[in-house]
């Protein structure tokens, strides 16, 4: 998303629970302004006069710092700075800890039309609340064809060409006991260049799942809360293909491929589709075997080595035999 | 590769019913399909895909159509959207 307006952001809060408490105090024809950076600005120093550098068009966060200034500029009636400050049309000015800015700031307010909004949390938890927000709406994202899962707690994307049995793939699975995020559209997310998020494109439609022959199911109704998730760390990749043979599948698992997403790598697997493999089962075994991994346990790896370690107890063995071949 | 802006010209938008009909056109070339609205591009050949466009009445709809009979892909899906999906 390239921008949010201040409503998509107070709607996106009161669906995470409400974490950031805001209300709005005044200014509400300017709800509508936008918002088009994920930084946040605390506005001391263009307060004190000093506007170079001055992020005008990033949300305003008015501490404890910047509210006892304001509580002197009102002592001192001297309200030049924050009509400068508003002529920068910030889309919006939040206060922390409660606070109410004096009569006088909300008319210059209502005048540029900018909504103020108050919060109780304090500015610390505030900030750390907001830029999980912001980095959220804000970051980078891509819609794929595919559908997502959690497997024993791995979030697995599975891919394939249409009617190579994702959908059906993903139901046995459920049936199984796992959960399913997304079906047939996935909605990525780059949070923060670290990790890779994935959940449904629309909520409303979230969930719901197309069989071929059965039709639009919904599956939160059909297999309970317990079969369901909005969102996910996307960690494996399993790319499902018809099998071809003349094309070489891994057979030891050291091969290492990885997918690239928005910058991010993730481990992929290539599962050959033949009748009588049994695919959520091998997605299963896959995704304990990633668990394995990512615990530093490589079971491929592993095994090499005790075989190597095998071949040289034999050799060692074979040392004496051959003394004692010469002693006789 | 063909690209295509249709607008929807049904009063009740891409519902259940028309995106089962783009599904099924689509589904009778080999060319693949991907519609885009807005930031969101879904592959046509996927009823959930189409839904999710969240395609109302008025709104415009880039398809590309990529392969051997993308001309008469892209053909028959204008057909559709001009008859309003037969209502």
């Amino acid at each position: 998303m390239t921008s949010c307006t201040i409503l998509e952001l107070l709607d996106v809060d009161l669906k995470e629970h409400n974490k950031l408490q805001l209300s709005c105090l005044a200014g509400r024809s300017g709800l509508s302004n936008k918002i088009i950076s994920s930084k946040i600005s605390r506005p001391g120093l263009p307060l004190s006069g000093f506007f170079e550098s001055f992020a005008g068009d990033a949300v305003q966060i008015f501490g404890h710092g910047e509210q006892s200034y304001l509580d002197m500029l009102d002592e001192n009636n001297d309200y030049s700075n924050i009509e400068r400050l508003f002529s920068y049309n910030v889309p919006c000015c939040i206060f922390t800890h409660n606070y109410t800015p004096s009569e006088r700031f909300i008319e210059i307010a209502e005048e540029a039309s900018t909504p103020l909004l108050k919060t109780a949390l304090i500015s610390s938890d505030f900030s750390r609340h907001i830029y999980q927000l912001l980095d959220e709406l804000f970051a980078p994202t891509q819609t794929i064809h595919g559908v997502f899962v959690e497997v024993y707690g791995i979030g697995v994307l599975i891919t394939g060409d249409s009617g190579v049995g994702k959908s059906e793939t993903a139901l046995e699975l459920i049936e199984r006991g796992h959960r399913l995020i997304s079906d047939d559209t996935v909605k990525l997310r780059n949070i923060s260049s670290s990790f890779l998020v994935g959940g449904g494109e629309n909520p409303m439609l979230a969930h719901h799942m197309e069989i071929r022959g059965i039709g639009i199911i919904n599956l939160a109704n059909i297999f309970g809360v317990g079969a369901i998730r909005n969102k996910k760390q996307v960690q494996l990749l399993v790319h499902l293909e018809e099998w071809d043979s003349d094309k070489n599948y891994d057979r030891v698992g050291e091969e290492n491929m990885k997918a690239s997403f928005l910058g991010i790598d993730i481990p992929k697997l290539v599962i050959p589709i033949k009748p009588g493999r049994n695919i959520p089962i091998i997605i299963e075994t896959a995704a304990r075997n990633e668990r394995l991994k990512q615990l530093g346990y490589h079971s491929a790896k592993e095994f090499d080595q005790s075989v190597l370690k095998w071949f040289e107890t034999e050799s060692a063995k074979k040392m004496y035999y051959i003394n004692e071949e010469n002693t006789l | 590769m063909v690209n295509k802006n249709l607008i929807v010209r049904n009063r009740a938008g891409i519902h259940a019913r028309p995106a089962a009909m783009i599904v099924k056109v689509a589904n009778k070339f080999k060319s693949e399909l991907y519609m885009e609205k807005g930031s969101i591009k879904i592959n046509g050949k996927s009823i959930m895909g189409v839904i999710t466009l969240g395609a109302g009445f008025k709104s415009e709809i880039m398809i590309s159509c990529e392969g051997d009979d993308e001309v008469a892909m892209a053909d028959a899906l204008e057909k559709l959207f001009e008859n309003r999906f037969e209502q």
